[in-house]
């Protein structure tokens, strides 16, 4: 660790000494059976991937359906085992079967459907799932349900039947259900694939709080490229391999790349890059349509000239 | 003709607690051939709407009429409704039962009653239109990817040859491959049979890129209707409605607001650089020219 990543941990108050997630070497293959029970095919999801993620970061896996980023993402928290190389989770290698509970107490996962997450008629008793079969006491339960609620805006909704709640509200819930245990890590794959724009600006919202007020480490799976513009780093997966990774800016500089794996890259930066083939000279890597806008003022006054206004 | 919707309103649980308005005197008209789309926030009578345009809900007050002829008139042939006005739920590849693609999308026209060659016919012309390869016909629906799930869903509803295509979200939970390919073939459906297309979507981005006409619905009414254009020129009032408009309007009105004489409601990417080269060109000539 350079001593520049040492001070930003210190000042977040994190420990860094160890990595949140390690990967090496990841492989994992799924085999299709006939009724036999004989190996017919084995498709390589995860191919050799090394990952690290540290302590309080944001990272975004982006890649399309198939390209391994559940896989992956399920690793995280041992739901599958790597079938060659090796995941630790908070120092732990996910193969320790008796560890599995701190492992998954370590990282949380939020998955796409918010209605398959959800087991309570009551919103709090939803939250308090979680730390009731760790055994932790009932007075604590209800302080983490509320501390809980609270960091996900919730709250007021703690008597609330989850069923009438909007799909954007109900991922609060089941994130709130993760965060009640307490964990240094959160993992969402797809958080907001099935939720409209509200939602989806409500729970990316929420994320990046408990990303940046409580120093949780987040591991963001998504399709949506504005959803990613905020993150520390992003990693772009494509057929069971990391083939892209960088900070936002690095990875939206890349256009034609993006373009040819058939992802999206935001407007702002493909009317960027269409310009620039035009040999307009914009900086590389603009995310938003501010950055447009200021790069836009920039280069207009540097010409010297006024345009046509 | 198409449909139209004289005065629809649609109320939940009338009577009770938990009554509400879910569609609120609603008036349009969907002629024929037009590929129109249909946002609004989740719970603002969409989905509702839809599922009046082919019969499944009745309004509660109200007359749709489909081709002139009002559909809750005494007699009338709700089974011919549908095979006219064919509707794609959201997710529907959760709807797919059979055993092979090909006796999949044959379940509809077969229930038709039409002959064996027609049939034939149909199932192939519909996959063929949403991309399904021949090689997959006899592969189990639940063997396939995603997206390709979602197709073979959708063709079962082609394989009606509907006047009307009606889809409720056709794109969630896609990725942007699987999207733009979806999008794509609705797109030359549309072209190629003059089907009039109903896309609702929650993509701003998409709809404009898409469709002739854009219907906003807010608690249960219309509070838009128009072009993509015309209607993302709101985009401060759609934000208020939960809405928003395509990353690129928000650009091209922050330069606009630096003073140069571009419209306040460009959609698209294409749009946008077509009106700014000449500005950022303009000025680099000038300056080459040595003022």
């Amino acid at each position: 660790m350079t001593s520049r990543e040492r001070d930003a941990c210190s000042r977040r108050g994190i420990d860094c000494s160890m990595k949140m997630i390690e990967i090496k070497d990841l492989i994992f293959e799924y085999m299709r059976r006939d009724d036999e029970g004989n190996v017919e095919s084995v498709n390589r999801a995860v191919d050799d991937v090394d990952l690290d993620i540290e302590a309080g970061d944001f990272v975004a896996i982006l890649g399309h359906n198939g390209s391994g980023k559940s896989t992956i993402a399920k690793h995280i928290n041992a739901i599958l085992i790597p079938t060659g190389g090796t995941v630790w989770v908070n120092g732990i290698d996910t193969r320790q079967e008796e560890r599995i509970w701190d492992i998954r107490q370590s990282a949380g996962m939020v998955f796409q459907n918010p209605d398959n997450q959800i087991i309570a008629t009551v919103v709090e008793e939803d939250v308090g799932f979680g730390p009731e079969n760790l055994g932790v006491p009932t007075e604590d339960i209800w302080k983490r349900v509320e501390e809980s609620l609270r960091a996900v805006g919730m709250l007021e909704y703690r008597r609330h039947s989850p069923n009438k709640l909007s799909g954007g509200q109900k991922q609060r819930v089941a994130i709130a259900g993760i965060m009640a245990m307490k964990p240094k890590c959160i993992v969402l794959d797809e958080p907001t694939a099935m939720l409209d724009p509200n939602g989806r600006r409500e729970v990316i919202r929420t994320v990046r709080e408990l990303n940046q007020r409580e120093g949780v480490t987040v591991l963001l799976i998504t399709h949506y490229m504005d959803e990613v513009i905020h993150a520390d780093k992003v990693i772009v997966m494509d057929e069971g391999k990391v083939v892209m990774q960088g900070t936002p800016r690095e990875v939206f500089s890349r256009v034609d790349e993006l373009k040819a794996r058939r992802l999206d890259v935001p407007q702002a930066t493909e009317l960027a890059w269409e310009l620039k083939k035009e040999g307009i000279p914009l900086p590389d890597g603009i995310l938003t349509a501010k950055e447009f806008a200021d790069a836009f003022a920039d280069y207009m006054r540097q010409c010297g000239g006024q345009g046509i206004r | 003709m198409g449909i139209r919707l004289e005065n629809v309103s649609y109320v939940y649980s009338s009577g009770t607690a938990y009554e509400m308005h879910a569609l609120n005197s609603v008036s349009l008209e969907i002629p024929d051939g037009q590929f129109i789309g249909l946002i609004g926030h989740t719970g603002s009578g969409k989905s509702t709407l839809i599922q009046h345009l082919n019969g499944l809900v009745k309004a509660s007050e109200g007359t749709i009429y489909y081709n002139g002829e009002s559909i809750y008139a005494e007699g009338y042939d709700m089974k011919k409704l549908r095979s006219h006005v064919g509707l794609v739920f959201q997710y529907p590849e959760h709807q797919l039962f059979e055993t092979t693609v090909k006796k999949d999308v044959e379940f509809g026209p077969r229930n038709l009653g039409l002959s064996e060659a027609e049939i034939e016919t149909r199932v192939a012309e519909a996959l063929r239109m949403v991309g399904v390869p021949q090689e997959l016909y006899d592969a189990s629906p639940f063997e396939l990817s995603g997206g390709q799930k979602r197709r073979v869903a959708i063709a079962g509803v082609l394989a009606m040859q509907p006047d009307v295509l009606i889809l409720d979200e056709p794109t969630a939970g896609l990725d942007p491959r699987g999207r733009d390919e979806i999008l794509d073939q609705i797109a030359r459906i549309h072209r190629e049979r003059r089907m009039a297309v109903v896309l609702v979507s929650h993509s701003m981005e998409d709809v404009a890129n898409y469709v002739e006409r854009l219907i906003v619905m807010n608690h249960g009414r219309v509070a838009y209707d128009g072009t993509p254009r015309e209607v993302f020129a709101h985009y401060k009032e759609l934000e208020a409605i939960g809405l928003a408009a395509p990353q690129i309007t928000y650009l091209m009105n922050d330069i606009r607001e630096q003073g140069y004489a571009i419209p306040s409601n460009v959609t698209t990417v294409a749009e946008a650089k077509e009106l700014l080269i000449p500005i950022l060109k303009g000025n680099s000539v000038r300056r080459g020219g040595g003022i």
